[in-house]
């Protein structure tokens, strides 16, 4: 227990010099480290509720991506019966499912197989599952009914969600913050934080907007009020205005132009009355489309709709052919930004919904390292004093023992790229705990066999090697701990795991091979008759 | 000041440091080393002192219950300082009462000017929350530094809890199929007694208390779990050793001795983290205040005593049943040559 050869005692120490000096880089401001070689650059991350930031977790609306998914099928099936000419009734959604009756009991073969091309192998060429996008079956009276099996939903909320993420990306980039992390979270959430962000009214109002935008014609064969009392055609509907007071509009169902087309967008000034405006600009196609339909209706009014509120209804008083256009009403400065950002950032492929919200604000992340650090240094001159006063010379091994621990725990997490949180700086100082605990296991234990009568070396020897069963015992049990709060914990909690787990680890092996290998050196180099201990 | 403090600290630690390594300081022995103290007798008191304490605690779980924090119970809850410097408690209350939100609970939170805004749960889902910050945002205005603010929805809340219990009990289970690996079946059977008995006393404490059982909370279960098993770790490993060295030795001594051999190490170990939790409780702020209250009570009061008291000497009812019924003290040396059979 007590011999090391040369070469293992080398690598031992190196070993902690490494990951000791991977901490290094915390120590100097960020902008010199970031002038550092890409390798050098890890380090602690500080979390929110340290540096203060918000933290957003957003929600995909996975019924209405349901319900897309099934009125896109119902278009499908009206298409597909229409080109093969078969007679239908009763196109409906129902309970999930899109049921239409075929009227000829001898198109009924043909409808099913024409019905079925529309159901494609899951997930490309790799699915090898055998789940198809679409249940098509025959109940039977010339009823059929396409079902959408869970996972062709599951795949289109993954889906969903990547869009998403994408916009929201665009979207909080465009606030200016630095360095935002989103993320997916399980199967239908999205993860934004943004740190140093004290205020996410902002950030919640444009990532609430789906914003889908198009432009539409308004339909000026009836008037708003002929539409409500129910004369309203059935290609068009009431839209209401998205300024306050609601003013109602008849608007065509057709889009003219969507958002998808729109190349650029940007807030600015009305030259004339000085309102603020957004200006936009079309890609080509966009363009061409927009210069068709302003040349077909002249002197009409169109409507530009954003999440089925009409922003604007100006009247087309010459064709728009260059693909550029601008959009006023009553905007401020702050909304016209806005939907400026919403417009480049592009629509949300569904409604997103915030389930949770945290925000730190600076002062209080300050004040939680300040108390943090207070925290950490009393607790270790605590303890540091306290092991002294116990143990005396192996107080003095046990510290420089731990200190090392300490340093290898910051080395960790600075290598792992990990987020400092405050119950992870409370995980630190639990630490401490037990890596004292693993010396005063080793040290009682020789305290033991040295009352058995054995002689100091024999002892020491001894010592160790009962105690270190003891402390791999000990210390698996709490790593369990550990693993599960890592798994099931978020934010904050984690933090806590991360730094118990790593602290752990490094416990166990400054206790196999450091503090072994700094009592080995003192038996070396004093050859003792008695142990100071 | 604190900087100043802390050199003083530093230079009375490295003069400590050197005088200790001159081996000029006393031998100290908080444990006298011929300690033999009949820890297994007081089973007798112990176990139903703990039993009702454990039937006291159920009680209070369910007639007083858990102060369930928003990460559980969601709403609103929000940190602000009044920028000011005092904050005005009672006509903050007023305003914010008057939202409809239902009843808003506040509460000074360290300083004078920190106060601590609950709003409940509103019906409605997870927009209804999201409504209820942004009105609570503009009846205190500019008036406030908000240092804190999160809204939990009703359905994260919901999982929050489910897999907090989840992983709790995930947590048992790893530990105890790991004690099963390493020991025996008593012994795990041991430890979970000793663990349950401790995840039930420290509930119990957080219902007298009524502090926040939150995210954190379950955190310092977990974290008392796993020093109290830690704890028991190293008694049953001493108890291990001592059933194959001593083959003929009664159970109850043998477990004494166990104990005894084992105490000054927990009494120091018990020290150091006790030390490092106090500094925690006095200067590690608000925010983690209530999370070390519990750790030290799970800890150190509860976790010491559930390994000495309960984990080691129930071991002698538990070894009865794996062979034939009879008294424990006979019993224990003719289990003995079976279980080194079964570890060879």
């Amino acid at each position: 227990m007590l011999y090391f050869t040369r070469w293992r005692a080398l690598g031992i120490i190196l070993t902690a010099l490494v990951v000791c000096l991977c901490a290094v880089p915390n120590f100097f401001p960020e902008a010199q480290v970031k002038t550092w070689p890409a390798w050098a650059q890890r380090r602690l991350v500080l979390g929110l509720d340290l540096q203060g930031g918000s933290y957003l977790l957003l929600e995909v609306d996975s019924n209405y991506v349901k319900k897309e998914k099934l009125d896109q099928i119902r278009d499908d099936v009206r298409k597909v019966l229409r080109e093969a000419k078969i007679g239908y009734t009763g196109l409906v959604v129902r309970n999930d499912a899109v049921e239409v009756r075929i009227s000829k009991e001898g198109d009924q073969a043909t409808a099913l197989s024409k019905l079925r091309e529309l159901s494609q192998p899951l997930g490309g060429l790799l699915g090898s599952s055998g789940q198809r996008s679409l249940e098509v079956e025959d109940a039977g009276g010339g009823l059929i009914r396409l079902k959408v099996p869970q996972a062709a939903v599951t795949e289109r909320i993954r889906q969903t969600i990547e869009q998403s993420i994408q916009i929201v990306e665009r979207r909080v980039n465009e606030l200016g913050t630095v360095e935002p992390v989103i993320q997916r979270q399980g199967t239908d959430r999205i993860l934004v934080q943004v740190p140093g962000l004290q205020d996410p009214t902002r950030l919640k109002e444009l990532l609430g907007k789906t914003a889908k935008m198009e432009f539409r014609m308004v339909d000026s064969s009836v008037s708003p009020d002929q539409a409500q009392q129910g004369r309203l055609p059935p290609d068009s509907e009431l839209l209401m205005s998205a300024s306050p007071p609601p003013v109602p509009y008849v608007v065509k169902k057709q889009v003219l132009v969507s958002g998808g087309e729109l190349s650029d967008a940007q807030p600015g000034f009305d030259q004339r009355t000085g309102e603020a405006i957004v200006s936009f600009k079309f890609n080509t196609s966009g363009a061409r489309k927009f210069a068709q339909a302003t040349a077909e209706n002249v002197g009409q009014p169109f409507a530009i709709v954003l999440d089925n509120k009409v922003i604007s209804a100006p009247v087309i008083r010459e064709p728009i052919t260059g693909g550029q256009g601008q959009i006023s009403g009553s905007f401020t400065v702050q909304s016209a930004n806005d939907l400026a950002i919403l417009m480049r950032a592009g629509a949300l492929p569904a409604p997103l919904t915030v389930i949770e919200e945290r925000t730190v604000g600076p002062g209080l992340g300050q004040d939680s390292i300040e108390k943090g650090e207070l925290a950490a240094y009393v607790g270790s001159i605590l303890v540091i004093v306290f092991m002294l006063i116990t143990y005396r010379l192996f107080g003095v091994f046990a510290n420089i023992a731990v200190a090392i621990n300490v340093a290898m725990i910051f080395g960790l997490l600075s290598l792992l790229n990990a987020t400092l949180t405050l119950p992870g700086i409370a995980g630190i100082v639990l630490t401490v705990g037990i890596a004292v605990d693993s010396n005063v296991l080793i040290y009682e234990r020789i305290r033991e066999e040295l009352r058995g009568g054995r002689n100091a070396i024999s002892a020491i020897d001894a010592g160790f090697k009962r105690a270190l069963a003891t402390i791999l015992d000990s210390n698996i049990t709490t790593f369990i701990a550990a693993a599960v709060l890592f798994y099931i914990g978020t934010g904050p909690v984690r933090g806590f795991a991360v730094t118990l787990g790593i602290g752990i680890i490094t416990t166990v092996f400054t206790a196999f091979t450091l503090t072994r290998l700094i009592v080995a050196g003192w038996v070396r180099w004093k050859r003792p008759q008695t142990v100071p201990i | 000041m604190t900087h100043t403090v802390l050199i003083g600290l530093g230079i009375l630690i490295a003069v400590l440091t050197v005088v200790a390594a001159l081996g000029l300081l006393p031998a100290l022995r908080i444990v006298p080393d011929d300690t033999h103290f009949d820890f297994t007798r007081f089973r007798r008191i112990s176990f139903p002192i703990s039993a009702l304490l454990s039937i006291l605690a159920i009680t209070l779980f369910f007639t007083h219950g858990l102060n369930f924090g928003i990460d559980f119970k969601g709403g609103t809850l929000l940190e602000v300082q009044a920028k000011s410097g005092t904050a005005d408690i009672a006509a903050m209350r007023t305003t914010l009462n008057g939202l409809g939100l239902g009843e808003v609970q506040l509460q000074q939170f360290g300083g004078p000017a920190e106060v601590l805004i609950r709003v409940a749960e509103q019906p409605g889902g997870d927009k209804a929350q999201q409504d209820a910050v942004t009105k609570v945002r503009g009846a205190l205005g500019e008036s406030v530094d908000y240092r804190r603010v999160e809204v939990v929805g009703p359905r994260v809340s919901g999982e929050l809890l489910a897999y907090g219990m989840i992983g709790l009990m995930f947590a048992i289970m790893g530990i105890l199929i790991y004690l099963w690996f390493r020991f025996e079946w008593q012994f795990a059977l041991g430890a979970m007694i000793a663990n349950v008995h401790d995840i039930v006393l420290t509930i119990g404490f957080m219902s007298i208390t009524q502090v926040d059982f939150d995210l954190t909370s379950i955190a310092a279960l977990l974290t008392i779990l796993g020093y109290s098993l830690n704890d028991t770790v190293v008694i049953y490993d001493r108890i291990r050793e001592m059933l194959r060295r001593y083959k003929k030795m009664p159970m109850p001594q043998l477990l004494n001795e166990s104990i005894n051999s084992t105490l000054s190490r927990s009494i120091i170990t018990h020290v150091t983290v006790t030390l490092a939790l106090l500094a925690l409780l006095l200067f590690g702020g608000q925010a983690i205040h209530s999370f070390t209250a519990v750790m030290m009570f799970g800890v150190v009061l509860v976790g010491t005593y559930t390994s000495i008291f309960i984990a080691a000497p129930i071991l002698i009812y538990l070894g009865v049943h794996t062979t034939r019924g009879g008294d424990a003290a006979q019993d224990a040396p003719a289990k003995k040559p079976d279980t080194a059979a079964a570890k060879k």
